[in-house]
Parts: structure tokens; sequence; C-alpha cells
């Protein structure tokens, strides 16, 4: 019984205490770019999530081999390979996300959440937390995204899944500036959030950036402190 | 005609497709490194090197390698290995030859192989081979593409360094100070992007 509770929160951290997109502040790029529509963001969400549960568990399994130095280039062609799979099987089975999509699905490769969760979590834990730490994440990032995308397309086509909702349409919300805004607003509702639960409040993007120990020798004084702040919750826990 | 379309590619690349502002491209970076105008600059001309040396090295390899084998496919996996070997390869040529700029640009390199505007450049440009039609899209376009990707995402970046540290004074509510103020802030820069649309096409016509 102990195992399932545990496990059962390996999965549920990434969806609320731990929101890649919202908390962490991971993958900002497909979070701004996609979410024109709900339909867009949950396309992208799925895909990601598989990319991130399939190399999670990669990864977890070879975490013995592959050696310290080269496991930021190993991790990538990890990834690369089986963003490749999920961009050939939409490319057959859903070619209209496919070209909604468009060059965001290679992307996925690039995108810091999958890289940060290889080497925060899958290269140190077993392969099952590592799926399911992958599938909560994953469904974390796919609800964030799913959040912008009903509010983006809602406001700016008046509309829901495409579905005709309300009269009214401000083209801005669809439109890059849009996105920049409603991912603000939204940053700041979760802070908010945060502060009254009396949790500490994100303000620096590099916080959990995967590469964040690279900037930590080199001259980028704000990273610096916050990795520091990172390691010393990571050894408190 | 060479020239023309040369020089409507290099504006649209700056101007009205903005990589940062309007492709949403290499948003960490812009958000992580654009509080000092110092850091901004030395990451910007990074990125716009190794764009520029990558687009060099993916565009024949696709159009070369991938393409007379039917490899397409691989297109994503290839291109992630090459700007990371390449990546790596710069760094330590610049570390042996030439040490000064090293010290300037060398801590920005690592960062480099996982922003993804340097790979969504080098992919977009292969789909822009296609899609241009009133003029051949050829290796020197994607070169002053590349380039002018680089010099937007170092426009975007300087006027956005400009805008934090004003913002740094400002009288903001505790909830909003950080980052979603900093966003709020982007979509007003990326907002007066969006006057720019239609401008290149407009200056450049190709009939």
């Amino acid at each position: 019984m102990a195992n399932k509770t545990s496990y059962f929160k390996e999965f549920s951290k990434g969806i609320i205490k731990e929101n890649p997109v919202l908390c962490l502040v991971l993958g900002t790029c497909p979070t701004l770019a996609v979410t024109t529509s709900a339909f867009n963001a949950i396309g992208m969400g799925v895909a990601a999530t598989a990319v991130l549960m399939c190399s999670n568990a990669v990864i977890s399994l070879l975490r013995k081999v592959i050696p310290d130095k080269v496991r930021i280039p190993a991790y990538i062609t990890i990834i690369a390979g089986f963003v490749t799979v999920v961009q050939m099987l939409v490319k057959a089975f859903a070619p209209a996300i496919d070209e909604s999509l468009g060059i965001f699905l290679p992307l996925i490769v690039v995108n810091c959440i999958i890289l940060g969760r290889a080497e925060m979590y899958a290269s140190k834990n077993p392969v099952i937390p590592s799926i399911l730490d992958g599938l909560g994440m994953g469904v974390g990032f796919t609800a964030a995204l799913l959040c912008m995308g009903i509010i983006r397309e809602l406001l700016g086509s008046g509309s829901i899944f495409g579905f005709e909702v309300l009269p009214i349409q401000i083209l801005i919300f669809i439109l890059p500036p849009g996105g920049f805004f409603v991912f603000g607003i939204l940053i700041y509702l979760a802070n908010k959030l945060n502060t009254r639960a009396g949790k500490e409040v994100v303000e620096n993007p590099c916080h959990s950036c995967p590469l964040s120990q690279t900037c930590k020798t080199s001259s980028f004084a704000q990273c610096k402190n916050e990795t520091t702040d990172k390691e010393v919750t990571a050894d408190v826990s | 005609m060479l020239v023309k379309s040369l020089v409507a590619v290099f504006l649209a690349a700056i101007l009205t497709e903005n990589y940062v502002l309007s492709k949403f491209l290499g948003i960490c970076p812009f958000l992580g490194v654009s509080k000092k105008l110092n850091t901004a600059v030395g990451m910007s001309v990074a990125v716009t090197f190794v764009m520029v040396l990558s687009t060099a090295v993916t565009f024949p390899i696709y159009t070369y390698l991938l393409v007379p084998y039917d490899l397409e496919y691989l297109q994503t996996i290839v291109f992630i290995l090459i700007i990371a070997g390449l990546v790596q390869l710069v760094e330590i040529v610049l570390k042996k030859y030439i040490p000064s700029l090293y010290e300037s640009l060398g801590v920005y390199l690592p960062l480099i192989t996982t922003n993804c505007a340097i790979l969504g450049v080098t992919m977009l440009v292969l789909q822009k081979v296609q899609t241009t039609t009133a003029y051949e899209y050829t290796f020197g376009h994607a070169l002053v593409n590349a380039l002018g990707a680089g010099i937007g995402f170092l426009v975007a970046m300087v006027m956005f360094a400009g805008v934090r540290t004003r913002l740094e004074s400002a009288d903001i509510p505790k909830s909003l100070k950080g980052l979603p103020i900093t966003l709020v802030a982007a979509s007003l820069v990326a907002l007066s992007f969006l006057g720019f649309s239609g401008f290149v096409n407009n200056l450049i016509p190709f009939a």
C-alpha cells in the first residue's frame, strides 16, 4: 500500500505542485506558440507526454550505463529518436494536427521539460517511478496548455474546440502579443495562489532550467543564486 | 532580382518574421538573459554565429545527403546532433585559437545547443525552399535568412533589455513582480512588432 501512495505522488506532483509550465516555467516556446486553439494545445500536450514517458523510461534504464560526461548528448539522441517516432505517427494518423503544430512538433526535441526531467529525475530513479513522473509532468503540461488554449481561443475567435460560444472576437489574443499576455496573467495567478499557500513564487525562468548547472560556472549572477537555492532545497527534501 | 530577393529575405527575418516575437522561438534566453544589456548582446552574437554556421552545414547535408537517399525522416536527429557537435567544435576552436572571443562568448555556447531558435531556423528554411514560388530559394538565401534571424534576435533582446531596466524601478503589485510583468512587457514589445506586418511585401514587391 505504501508503494501505491508514493507512486501516486510521483504522478500527481507534476500536475499542480510542480506544474512544469506554471510553477517551473519550462517549455515556454510551445506554450506560447501552439495555444492559439484548445485542439492544438491538446495535440501538442499528448505528443510531448508520449515522448516524455518513453524517454524517461529509456534514460532511467540506461542511467548506470551512460557516462556522466556525455550524458546530455546521449539524452538528446534518445529524445530525438522518440520525437521522430511520434512525428511519423502523428503524420500518419493525425495529419491535421501535424499541419497546425508545424515546426513545433520536431522542436519537442529541445523542449526543456523533457531534458529537464531526464536530468533531474530519470537519471537518478528506477523505471516505474520515472515513467509515472513523465506521465504526471506530461499531464501537467497538457493541462496548462489546454488552459491557455481555451482562454486564447475563447477570447480570440469566440469559440471552444471550434464550437462558437461568444459573439465577440478579439483577434489580438490569437496573435503573438496575446500569447505573452495570457501567459503572464496565468503565471501571476499561479504566483498569487502560491503566496496564499505560503510557498515561494517564481521569479526567474532559469530557476529549473536543465542547463542551469552550466550557468553556475559561468558569469550569470542571477542563475548562480537560483541554482544554489535549488540545491539547498533538494538537500532538505 | 537576386539582390532584391536577398534583401527581402533579410528584412523579413528581422522585422516581419522576428523569431522571438512572432514565431516564439528562443523564448528561454529572451526571458532569462535579457536583464542586462551586455549579457543580452553577448548571447545574441553567439546565437547569430551558431545560427549561420549550423545553417551552412545542415542545408547542404539535407539537400545533398538526406533528400537523394530518401532519409528526410531522419531530419530531427541529424540536425540536433549536427548542432550539438558544431557548438562543441566552435567552443574548442575558440578556446584554442581566439581566447579573447572565447572569454566573451564561451559562456553562452553550451546553452545554445538546446535553444529552439537554432533548430527552428535550420528547419524552417527548408520549408521555405518548398513554399517560396516568386524566386528560387538558394543556399545564399538560407544563409541570409539565418543572419537576419540572428540580428532579429539581437534587436529583440536589446530592445527588451532596455524595457526591463525601466521595469526594475517601476512600482508594481507583489505577485506581478518578476516573470509575470516581464511577460506582459514582452506582449507590448511583440505588439509593436506587429506593426511591421506586410511591410516587406509592400516595400519589395515580387510581381
